[in-house]
């Protein structure tokens, strides 16, 4: 059965059906139902995955445009199945958390939903592309579901934000066109399916001008300090279930891509530009981290906090080790559920009182219990509180980063300690206190708030203490990648312990 | 004993795409002449129509038949694989554009009648109409179809002319806006008149050079004239600027958004494709066919040209406020990265893979840019067209459709992943790369990222600003309009999805590439 393509097909109809049905309701129920059918058809293509099988799996490959070796090649190794299961389980929390979202714009509610469809299907054809200019073509198409998403149902400023988002991306996207051409041309093989291309580009100073191009895109894409102030522009402006999606997903195309093709398409140049790229996370780590502390409107918050945790995922994905890569994959999950719990919930608090500044809320604990229970969950994750899943991949990282890189990897510690400053703070000023009069009114959780944040918490539950079902799928998948680029781990500096000891 | 001429040989059924064309002209005028002015239209919509698909089904006949691989009628006119395909091109393009055309509303009552005046009003009311439209631009057509495919300079220059003169008097024709329509005929014509004297002249000087106006045997003298240089430079490069002028390559571009803005819009789509593909069919036969031996010399100077007609078209489109001269400096950026196409030039598969680039690009941009000039005529208010982008405000809300299918456009022509402009592009600057012009597709993708400014800029205002109060209203299109609007978005889908058949085709059209 051709899973991938079924999924997206699924979600290309289902996004096609919203547009003719008549009735806003129905077509709100209607995306829930095809979100949760794709969600469904993962799952049940997950389980038949084998670990340590052959590293592509559920392969599918047609010839799309001979002229230009062009392929519709679709395959998903480990990493790139934990990020689709981590799209297609956001998707239907974010259409559910969405229900009222697009209605205060006076736009059409079916567009809206219909989008997230298309942007669904385009999510998981850029994670399962096997063919370099697919990817491409996704990694650019979906911008403009995104673009208009922000543009048509954000805040005061998005036209601003969506145009910032749009031509940042597209710029970057533009110069990674050009390597995408000239990896091509040099290849020569007249095919741009990712397995034939790997390793075909030997000269290191063209390996590293073409790494320039990958890299300057993802970087823009992820984003990495200091490529980043697109997005607390677009995060912001965007509706709450948009920011999710974009910072929960869209952004991590970036990290994903920097894995998969600026390390295995030109192993020397990453190995040459690793320091620049270390040196680039941990700034932004530090950086985003001190920002957050400094910002006053929540939603800004929360995007400066990304740009932290983009800073560890890129710090993990470069620093080369089994360890700090299974992390940072770990990462770019957990980081998905974490944030997207911290922008939904906040979501909600900013729904109530209609404003996105810190100082207009005070002690809603006591009107909103449920609420800001939640709200201190998602707060704990996004700090790596040790239960939760974000533990597992921010320790990880940095022991991973520590067996090769030990004073980055300290300074990135630091970055704990601020983010435990950046979150109890924002928690205090609005959660806790004397409730301030324009909240005294504020609802709590509704049922369907509650349906919408319990998966979310449940899955950081599960995976902070039961970690072993996505490690186990990422960890071959992570290790075949560090060898194709050919490093192997350090020697423990200490030895092992022999058993018994 | 030396009485005898020799009857030249003319290879009529090749040139019958030609023949058809320009015959119904001559018809047209006819029917000007003799026929009553009730039934003029009635005529000559159905003559206009049917010559093109005549004309178009003749070329397809052609192509299937088998490429001649010699130049036809004494070697005037080469009909080869690229020569046919810009046929096709040009074929389709006019033909949709006459779709316009036949819309009412666009054309003057009376163009000698004073803007403004008692004698304009009357002219109205009567009904008087310039029904001697269709046989203008089925000479323009006409014109357009010998450019690319004439083998010597004297026969391209008369070509251009051909070409060029019906659009002249068809650009001062709008209704609206008379006096701006007006300048834009005045400005086309000064302009165009002198690129056509840079034409002749280089020509002249090119035969000081060579002997001969033969293209082919232009580039055999290459070789083997010596001492001739000043010649030979001086000429190639005014044949140059008389190409470049009409493909509004900076610095030659000042006249596309005047004459773009002025003329009546389905005259701007006509000029905006088919003139363009035209005029590159010739600058390629020219430059690659005609000095192809000297493209170390002229390969720098192009360089420049497409850097700066990139940079310049994409920079002055981002302060535009019309519509229709956004449109015009867009089309002058595309120029450029078409530019970038012909500089490509090296080993014989190379050149193929470039030009099969090229005639993807112009089919692509062409069917996109009447598509997006026939939107432009359906969003009007009091004053007629709605030009101020300001008025294109909130469009989203009113129309959403046609604001959805505009925006499209717009994403093609920005060269946006799954629409028929990024595969042009791409084809493009991919055999530019593989040419070892990178630094030039740089320069391309930077001016692109530029250019998506502007395209972003009006879907911003269409769909994320409120609408006006007063704003413009969307007519309800004629059939012809929406047909036209409709097969360009097709178009566009389906060569932004699934280019391989155009591409294979395009690719098999250069595979001969031009014939000597």
């Amino acid at each position: 059965m051709p899973w991938l393509s079924t999924l997206m097909g699924v979600s290309v109809l289902g996004a096609l059906g919203v547009t003719l049905v008549r009735n806003d309701k129905l077509a709100k129920q209607f995306t829930l139902v095809v979100s949760l059918i794709v969600l469904a058809l993962t799952v049940g293509m997950a389980v038949q995955f084998s670990p340590n099988g052959d590293k592509f799996q559920f392969v599918e490959t047609y010839d799309w445009i001979p002229s230009f070796g062009v392929h519709y090649g679709v395959a998903v190794d480990g990493i790139a199945l934990v990020l689709i299961l981590l799209s297609v389980i956001l998707v239907p929390i974010v259409v559910l958390a969405s229900w009222h979202d697009a209605e205060a714009g006076k736009r059409s509610v079916r567009t809206y939903f219909s989008l997230i469809l298309v942007l669904e299907a385009m999510m998981i054809g850029v994670f399962a592309a096997t063919d370099v200019f697919l990817f491409y073509v996704f990694f650019e198409a979906m911008l403009i579901p995104m673009y208009f998403m922000i543009g048509s149902y954000g805040g005061a400023q998005r036209s601003y934000a969506a145009v910032k988002f749009l031509l940042y991306s597209l710029f970057g996207g533009l110069l990674m066109l050009v390597a995408v051409i000239a990896l091509y041309s040099i290849a020569g093989k007249g095919t741009f399916m990712f397995s034939d291309l790997v390793g075909t580009v030997q000269d290191v100073t063209t390996q590293k001008w073409l790494f320039l191009g990958f890299f300057v895109a993802f970087a823009i894409k992820a984003p990495l300090w200091p490529f980043h102030t697109w997005l607390p522009d677009a995060a912001a402006q965007a509706p709450a279930g948009a920011a999710v999606l974009l910072v929960g997903v869209l952004d991590k195309v970036g990290t994903y891509g920097m894995l998969r093709f600026c390390l295995e398409l030109f192993p020397d140049a990453a190995k040459f530009f690793t320091p620049l790229v270390i040196a680039l996370s941990v700034v932004g780590i530090v950086y985003g981290a001190i920002v957050a502390i400094g910002q006053t409107d929540m939603k800004r918050l929360i995007a400066y906090t990304s740009v932290s945790h983009f800073g560890f995922i890129a710090l993990g994905v470069f620093a080369m080790t089994t360890d700090a890569g299974a992390g940072a994959t770990l990462y770019m999950v957990n980081h998905g559920f974490s944030t997207g719990a911290l922008f939904l919930i906040a979501g909600f608090l900013i729904h109530r009182r209609g404003s996105q500044f810190i100082a207009d809320y005070g002690g809603v604990q006591k009107v909103a219990p449920v609420l800001a229970g939640t709200f201190l969950v998602a707060g704990l994750s996004s700090l790596s509180l040790p239960g939760l899943s974000t533990f597992v991949s921010e320790f990880m990282v940095l022991t991973g980063t520590y067996q090769r890189y030990m004073v980055p990897a300290i300074i990135a510690a630091t970055g704990v300690i601020l983010a435990a400053i950046y979150i109890l703070w924002m928690y205090q000023r609005t959660m806790n206190g004397p409730t301030a009069e324009s909240v005294k009114g504020l609802r709590d959780l509704n049922a369907r708030e509650k349906f919408v944040v319990a998966p979310l918490i449940a899955l950081l539950l599960i995976f902070g203490f039961y970690p072993k079902p996505l490690l186990d799928v990422i960890h071959p998948a992570v290790k075949d990648t560090l060898s194709s680029v050919g490093v192997s781990d350090p020697a423990p500096a200490v030895p092992v312990a022999k058993e018994g000891q | 004993m030396n009485g005898t001429i020799q009857a030249p040989t003319i290879e009529y059924a090749l040139l019958a795409p030609m023949l058809v064309v320009f015959g119904a002209a001559i018809v047209g005028v006819l029917v000007e002449a003799f026929a009553p002015r009730y039934l003029r239209s009635a005529i000559h919509l159905p003559l206009t129509l049917l010559s093109l698909a005549g004309a178009f089904a003749l070329t397809v006949w052609q192509a299937l038949k088998g490429v001649p691989t010699k130049p036809a009628a004494m070697g005037a006119v080469a009909v080869d694989g690229p020569a046919l395909f810009i046929w096709g091109t040009i074929l389709v393009l006019a033909f949709v554009s006459v779709m316009l055309i036949n819309d009412e509303g666009h054309f003057v009552a009376a163009a000698a009648a004073v803007p403004g005046s008692a004698e304009e009003e009357q002219a109205l009311y009567s009904g008087a109409a310039h029904t001697e439209i269709y046989p203008l631009v089925l000479f323009a057509v006409g014109g357009m179809l010998l450019f690319p495919a004439s083998n010597d300079l004297l026969v391209a220059f008369v070509a251009l002319e051909v070409m060029s003169l019906p659009l002249y008097l068809l650009c001062g024709l709008a209704r609206r806006r008379r006096l701006l329509s007006q300048e834009a005929a005045v400005k086309y014509f000064l302009l165009g008149a002198f690129s056509s004297a840079f034409f002749l002249y280089g020509t002249a000087l090119l035969y000081g050079y060579a002997g001969s106006i033969d293209l082919a045997r232009i580039n055999a003298a290459l070789g083997t004239v010596g001492g001739q240089d000043t010649l030979l430079y001086l000429g190639a490069g005014m044949l140059g600027v008389g190409l470049l002028f009409k493909i509004g390559a900076a610095p030659f571009q000042a006249w596309k958004p005047d004459v773009y803005q002025g003329s009546p819009t389905p005259i701007t789509a006509l000029m905006a494709s088919g003139t363009l593909v035209a005029a590159f069919g010739a600058l390629l036969r020219v430059f690659w066919v005609g000095l192809g031996g000297l493209d170390w010399d002229w390969s720098p100077v192009l360089w420049g040209v497409a850097i700066l007609t990139m940079v310049v078209g994409a920079v002055l489109a981002i302060t535009q406020t019309d519509i229709k001269r956004m449109l015009a400096y867009s089309s002058i950026a595309h120029g450029g990265f078409l530019l970038v196409g012909v500089v490509a030039t090296g080993t014989a598969a190379q050149n193929t893979s470039a030009l099969s680039g090229i005639l993807f690009y112009l089919v692509a941009y062409g069917v996109t840019t009447v598509g997006a000039f026939a939107v432009v005529t359906m969003v009007r208010d009091a004053g007629g067209e709605a030009w101020h982008l300001s008025r294109w405000a909130g469009l989203g809300k009113r129309s959403p459709l046609l604001a959805a299918v505009f925006a499209f456009f717009l994403l093609a022509f920005a060269g946006i992943p799954l629409t028929s402009g990024f595969f042009g592009k791409y084809a493009v600057f991919q055999a530019a790369v593989s040419g070892g012009a990178t630094p030039l597709v740089i320069v391309g993708v930077v001016a692109s990222a530029v250019a998506a400014f502007f395209y972003v800029r009006i879907i911003v205002l269409m769909f994320f600003s409120d609408p006006a109060a007063d704003g413009p209203s969307v007519v309800l299109p004629s059939r012809g309009t929406a047909a036209v609007v409709g097969f360009a978005a097709l178009a566009t889908v389906v060569l932004g999805v699934y280019p391989e058949p155009v591409l294979h085709l395009a690719h098999s059209a250069a595979q001969s590439l031009f014939v000597r």
